[in-house]
């Protein structure tokens, strides 16, 4: 039985439509990502699933029963917000426990599982603190506890790690995959970030203005994109894409190559000047150009290459992309 | 950090400033008070003296016990203030939430019309208000000045606490939402303590002309029985002859209320803007 199933559900404020014929289905216990730029419609298709916002046309399913008219609570979901949204007048176990409150759960009942979520998330010290004493860190694991607590059928993330630092941001991001292997609930989980979605997720989709452009299993989208959209918004540094006439003279197609698969060669095909290098020790990436074309190659280790300096760049043809004018993809 | 910044002429400027305003500010209260205290000569002799053992006198405070209902124009003035508020920032604060919050059609005609009432004086339409309160039967109950002052306050109190409203984060209301909180649960509890901090502003701006109003009372409730403070103190004023001691004394006790409410709501507003309520 699907989590989560979503059918030609769109959305439009006034004229303007946001969320256009989107159909994605959830499974049982899947990490699902929901990336793409900003203002592509990824927080607004959450909040249809949360029932913060209503879809215009279509219909949300959770766990199979349609949900269009049920109000959030009733839906068998829980929020992580990218603010936190912590009550700042409740203390942490306050925070916690008032979703269950409200069910009128019993009193053991939420303490039971308000202690099993602290154990998780080693906030058992911080119960009686209030959220303006606690970091930025501390406040995002509340929130993820103020989830846990409800033991609903699907958890909505909601760009959950952007308010924190970096080194922040991998510990709560293994923490995340680390709770979504413990509970084995389904995630639902909306990022702006390609490295979030390519770790985090078993299914990616990414959106651009309202669409889903390709929804697939991380290494299916990075190897086989459906267009040049995709190619170009997954990977990092991102895919370089170059009018294919500097391979083959009188060819109107674009190709695209990873900058992972760029490499220093004597007799390579591409003659580029190096406008910038980006030594990360593990890593190097060299900025070039090609004639007005910008060109990343990712090249492993350490090299001693300078800007200014013309070097030759080759590649294997069976690692090209080809997409056509309007960016689809060529077989 | 602060030794960077303080410059001591800037410091002495500025404490210079705000002491001299509140010296002007206090003058007029303290005049009132050091001449409460005096007898009738000496009052007119040397207004600005401090009360000594030849001037000293409690014969106005003695007159405004005796002479009209004091204790009950007092209780008057303060049920009409402390109700008005309650009323004031209780509808003040649905519309605002209403407006902050909902989408709706014509929200941003709505919230201009409810704004009107800062730029008009309501004084304006005292005659109409005369003729809907007899209409009524209203005239001289403390409901008459209530509905009236309500009026009058909410323009401003709505004004004000939209906009504190709409700063509270969406995401918190949402989160609130999904928690299974009612609209109602997400007014009381969540939204209005985050914006007690402007609950107290508007008050305060309400309070002290409420209490001071002389132009209502005088009209809609003038009987015995509704008076109010400022009213009542006015039968010390005469065409031909004022009694400055009982006006004097009356005028001080009245400030008495006004001081405690506002030390009430002014820790309030304190309070609020230190806690650090929102993120």
């Amino acid at each position: 039985m699907a989590a989560l199933s979503l059918s030609n559900v769109s959305k439009s404020f006034g004229k303007v439509e946001v969320l256009k014929d989107i159909n994605i289905e959830v499974e049982d216990g899947e990490f699902v990502v929901f990336v793409g730029p900003s203002g592509c419609g990824k927080s607004t298709l959450l909040r249809v699933i949360a029932g913060l916002e209503d879809a215009t046309t279509g219909d949300v399913q959770i766990g199979g029963v349609v949900v269009n008219h049920t109000p959030p609570s009733r839906r068998g979901i829980a929020m992580v917000f990218q603010s936190y949204a912590l009550y700042p007048h409740l203390n942490v176990y306050k925070n916690m426990s008032l979703a269950l409150k409200q069910e009128r759960q019993s009193k053991a009942v939420i303490e039971a599982r308000v202690a099993k979520a602290c154990r998780m998330l080693n906030l058992e010290e911080y119960l009686d603190r209030y959220p303006s004493e606690l970091s930025g860190g501390q406040r995002q694991r509340v929130a993820i506890g103020r989830a846990i607590v409800r033991e609903p059928r699907l958890f909505l993330f909601d760009e959950p790690l952007s308010n924190l630092d970096a080194a922040l941001r991998m510990n709560t991001r293994l923490e995340i995959a680390g709770l979504h292997d413990a509970l084995g609930a389904s995630m639902i989980y909306v990022t702006h970030d390609q490295t979030e979605a390519m770790t985090l997720a078993d299914k990616i989709v990414v959106l651009r203005d309202g669409r889903v452009e390709q929804a697939g299993s991380p290494m299916e989208l990075y190897n086989n994109p459906a267009n040049q959209f995709v190619a170009g918004f997954l990977g990092s540094p991102s895919m370089n894409f170059l009018p294919a006439g500097f391979i083959a003279k009188g060819d109107d197609r674009t190709i695209g190559i990873r900058p992972e698969d760029l490499q220093l060669v004597e007799e390579g095909s591409l003659t580029a000047t190096v406008q910038h290098v980006e030594r990360l020790g593990g890593d190097t990436n060299v900025i070039a150009r090609v004639d007005e074309h910008k060109l990343t190659a990712r090249l492993f280790g350490q090299h001693s290459i300078e800007q200014g300096q013309t070097i030759r760049l080759g590649f294997s043809a069976q690692r090209l992309y080809y997409f056509d004018a309007q960016g689809r993809r060529l077989s | 950090m602060s030794q960077a910044r303080a410059n001591p002429v800037n410091a002495v400027a500025m404490h210079g400033a705000l002491i001299l305003y509140t010296l002007i500010a206090l003058f007029p209260v303290f005049v009132i008070l050091i001449n409460s205290f005096k007898t009738r000569k000496a009052i007119f002799r040397e207004p600005l003296a401090l009360p000594d053992s030849d001037s000293f006198s409690l014969i106005g405070y003695e007159t405004v016990m005796k002479q009209g209902d004091f204790f009950l124009y007092f209780q008057n003035s303060m049920i009409v203030t402390v109700v008005s508020l309650f009323f004031i920032l209780l509808f003040g604060s649905m519309a605002a939430f209403a407006l902050a919050e909902y989408r709706f059609k014509g929200n941003m005609l709505m919230g201009l019309y409810l704004a009107l009432g800062i730029m008009i004086p309501i004084r304006i339409g005292t005659v109409a208000i005369l003729e809907m309160m007899v209409a009524t039967g209203l005239v001289n109950t403390l409901w008459a000045l209530i509905l009236v002052y309500t009026a009058q306050g909410l323009p401003l109190a709505v004004f004000i606490l939209s906009e504190f409203m709409r700063q509270v984060s969406d995401d918190l209301k949402s989160a609130a939402r999904v928690d299974g909180l009612s609209e109602y649960a997400i007014f009381l509890r969540l939204v209005l303590p985050l914006v007690r901090p402007a609950m107290a502003t508007v008050a305060v701006f309400n309070m002290i002309p409420i209490w001071n109003d002389l132009w209502f009372p005088l009209i809609l409730a003038p009987s015995e029985e509704t008076k109010t403070l400022t009213l009542g103190s006015q039968v010390f004023i005469g065409q031909f002859v004022t009694n400055w001691n009982a006006v004097l004394s009356a005028l001080s006790m009245a400030i008495l209320p006004v001081l405690v409410l506002y030390v009430i709501f002014s820790r309030q507003l304190i309070r609020g803007l230190t806690s650090g309520a929102v993120k």
